[in-house]
């Protein structure tokens, strides 16, 4: 039961990274039209750029700043002058476009820190494990983390649904010429969103750090699983990523945790974890597949 | 005539490419020439659906890793003598091997395109690439077929009264094929089903508003698709006499999209020269930096921004300078 909890834990907290990913490219989907496979690199940037800050410094809190700016920076670089001029084109175009970036931004992050993973420090506040509820031992790092996801999801909620730029957010991802036609400077609404979506992109780099090593391809790790989330949850919604991001982070977990002991029941052992392994990664591009047959649009497809 | 120059140019270039690269002394050379055949083919296959039919796979080379790793299972089996299942005998035999792996790639084609084909846009190139994905981690977890490091198949298989072990020979088996395979695709693209696709690609509504099932042609399209990346991926595995779970990775289907847009989407050419000019920069490049592909990036990013209908389109307009 305790091992069950943990798992659902570990399932929230690569849920809310999830969602702060999925979050930017959903909007960047909804409302631009664009597909942006160079997400990834945005995430990666921001874990490369604020642990260097955090070593250089010595201070875990002052990488955040440094990985937010930097992913922020690049972000508004590309989208300045490489996402401006895909918003009229096809899929197929922004499609190769991204995927040029990702092999841009990958070679040179290997030109200035090399191919060697590194390793955000980690303050001392977070060695060690906490007890929440009697019996179950949780390290504070991974609590932090659902914090801050579900505190920046409310605070998108706010933005959102209560703000004059959510406003104009949620039109554009319902009818985009609509607002133009109106006389907003969408221009501009699109560099904030584009913006928007890199900094949680770089925060959720950052914040991964510690848990996972920071290393070129990283990106491209958590890419396809984050476009699995906003496919399920349908493109241009933050209530669906945020559903979907959790939901599949905890599927995703679960089946990685508990498959292989499974299996292991009717198998050799050095099978059943390589099977185990590899049909939990199939697991959430299964989930996706159902949910497209059933619903083609996705959970909460914005725009109808 | 002027029709046939192009082919019958392309066709001396690949065959005379071992005795150049004899003279050189630079075997390398037949081995980048071969690899662009074979690419050539997958480009060529995924043109069909991408650029004559207009969807969008994300996940191409799927079929390509089912083709070779057909080759490499039934390589294994015929090696180790136990039959697949307890019930089919392994082969060696080119001609056994190369029709079953374009079925089994036709077959994963017709499920994956059936299921994919009801969606459409963005949803669509998220499904292959899922689909694809999920073909990646089911090799993958095949233990009994070496897993992640794939399978190492000892000797290319056999032909009748060849030597398929003369690197050269099994580089002119691949020609021919490749040669009976494009003649096969000029047939199909210029055919009434060729042009119901492009009808397609243009505007589907207006398609099915001429009573034509638009979801059946396109599946055909798929399946076809697949069973031509199947065989170029069969003809690999015999070629590197190797197959592993990394040729189907997903950004092995962005490469082969890239080859057919650097070549020029929807025409017959494209693919082999877009095949041809990646291949050849991933040789040079990649022999003078190991940071290749930021060069190729850069370069890709700019032939997208910047340029219209790849290489092909880049050719007619300096023709049309010309006139």
């Amino acid at each position: 039961m305790i091992l069950i909890l943990e798992q659902l834990l570990n399932g929230l907290q690569y849920g809310v990274m999830l969602f702060l990913l999925a979050a930017g490219l959903t909007l960047i989907f909804g409302i631009m039209g664009v597909i942006n496979l160079a997400h990834g690199s945005l995430y990666m940037i921001g874990a490369f750029a604020g642990t260097w800050v955090a070593t250089t410094t010595g201070s875990f809190w002052l990488g955040i700043p440094g990985g937010l700016i930097a992913a922020a920076l690049v972000g508004f670089l590309v989208e300045a002058t490489v996402i401006r001029k895909l918003y009229a084109r096809d899929h197929l175009d922004q499609v190769l476009a991204t995927f040029a970036l990702i092999l841009i931004f990958n070679q040179l992050i290997i030109l200035i820190f090399g191919r060697q993973p590194i390793f955000t420090p980690l303050p001392e506040v977070f060695y060690g494990s906490v007890e929440i509820i009697p019996g179950l031992f949780y390290p504070p790092y991974r609590l932090l983390i659902i914090a801050v996801g579900l505190l920046v999801a409310v605070g998108l909620y706010v933005l959102i649904n209560r703000t004059r730029v959510g406003m104009l957010v949620r039109a554009g991802s319902t009818n985009r010429d609509m607002v133009r036609a109106l006389g907003v400077d969408v221009r501009l609404l699109y560099t904030v969103v584009f913006g928007l979506g890199a900094l949680l992109a770089g925060l959720a780099g950052y914040m991964t750090g510690p848990i996972l090593a920071v290393q070129v391809g990283m990106g491209e790790d958590i890419l396809l699983a984050t476009f699995v989330v906003v496919v399920i949850g349908g493109v241009g919604s933050i209530k669906g990523a945020f559903v979907a991001g959790i939901g599949l982070g905890v599927v995703d977990t679960m089946l990685r945790a508990f498959l292989p002991t499974i299996l292991r029941g009717f198998m050799a052992p050095s099978d059943a974890d390589a099977i185990g392994a590899s049909v939990s990664s199939m697991g959430i591009f299964l989930l996706m597949a159902i949910v497209l047959l059933i619903r083609p649009k996705g959970l909460f497809a914005a725009g109808g | 005539m002027r029709k046939l120059i192009l082919p019958i140019l392309l066709i001396a270039i690949f065959a005379l490419m071992p005795l150049i690269a004899d003279m050189v002394g630079k075997n390398a050379l037949m081995t980048l020439s071969a690899r662009i055949l074979m690419y050539a083919m997958a480009a060529a296959s995924l043109n069909l659906i991408l650029g004559y039919g207009g969807m969008v796979s994300f996940g191409h080379a799927a079929y390509f890793g089912v083709g070779a790793y057909v080759v490499g299972i039934l390589y294994s089996h015929w090696m180790s003598e136990v039959p697949i299942f307890g019930l089919f005998p392994g082969s060696n035999q080119l001609f056994v091997t190369l029709p079953i792996a374009m079925v089994m790639s036709g077959l994963a084609a017709l499920v994956i395109g059936a299921l994919s084909l009801r969606t459409g846009g963005v949803q669509f190139i998220m499904i292959t690439l899922a689909f694809a994905q999920m073909i990646f981690f089911l090799f993958v977890s095949l233990t009994a077929y070496g897993g992640e490091d794939g399978i190492i198949i000892r000797r290319a298989n056999e032909v009748p009264g060849l030597n398929m072990r003369d690197k050269t020979t099994v580089y002119y088996v691949i020609l021919v094929v490749a040669v009976l395979y494009f003649a096969w695709m000029w047939r199909v693209v210029h055919s009434s089903f060729g042009q119901v696709l492009k009808g397609i690609r243009q505007n589907e509504r207006r398609m099915e508003a001429m009573g034509i099932a638009t979801y059946r042609y396109k599946l055909y399209a798929f399946v076809l698709a697949g069973m031509g990346a199947g065989l170029a991926g069969a003809l690999m595995a015999n070629f590197l006499r190797f197959t592993s779970p990394d040729m189907m990775h997903w950004t092995k289907s962005g490469e082969m999209i890239i080859m057919v847009i650097l070549g020029g989407l929807g025409t017959f050419f494209g693919p082999i020269l877009g095949a041809a000019a990646f291949l050849i920069l991933e040789f040079y490049l990649a022999s003078w930096t190991e940071h290749w592909q930021l060069g190729l990036g850069l370069i890709l990013l700019v032939v997208v921004l910047f340029t219209k209908g790849g290489i092909i389109g880049a050719i007619a307009r300096l023709k049309g300078g010309r006139e």
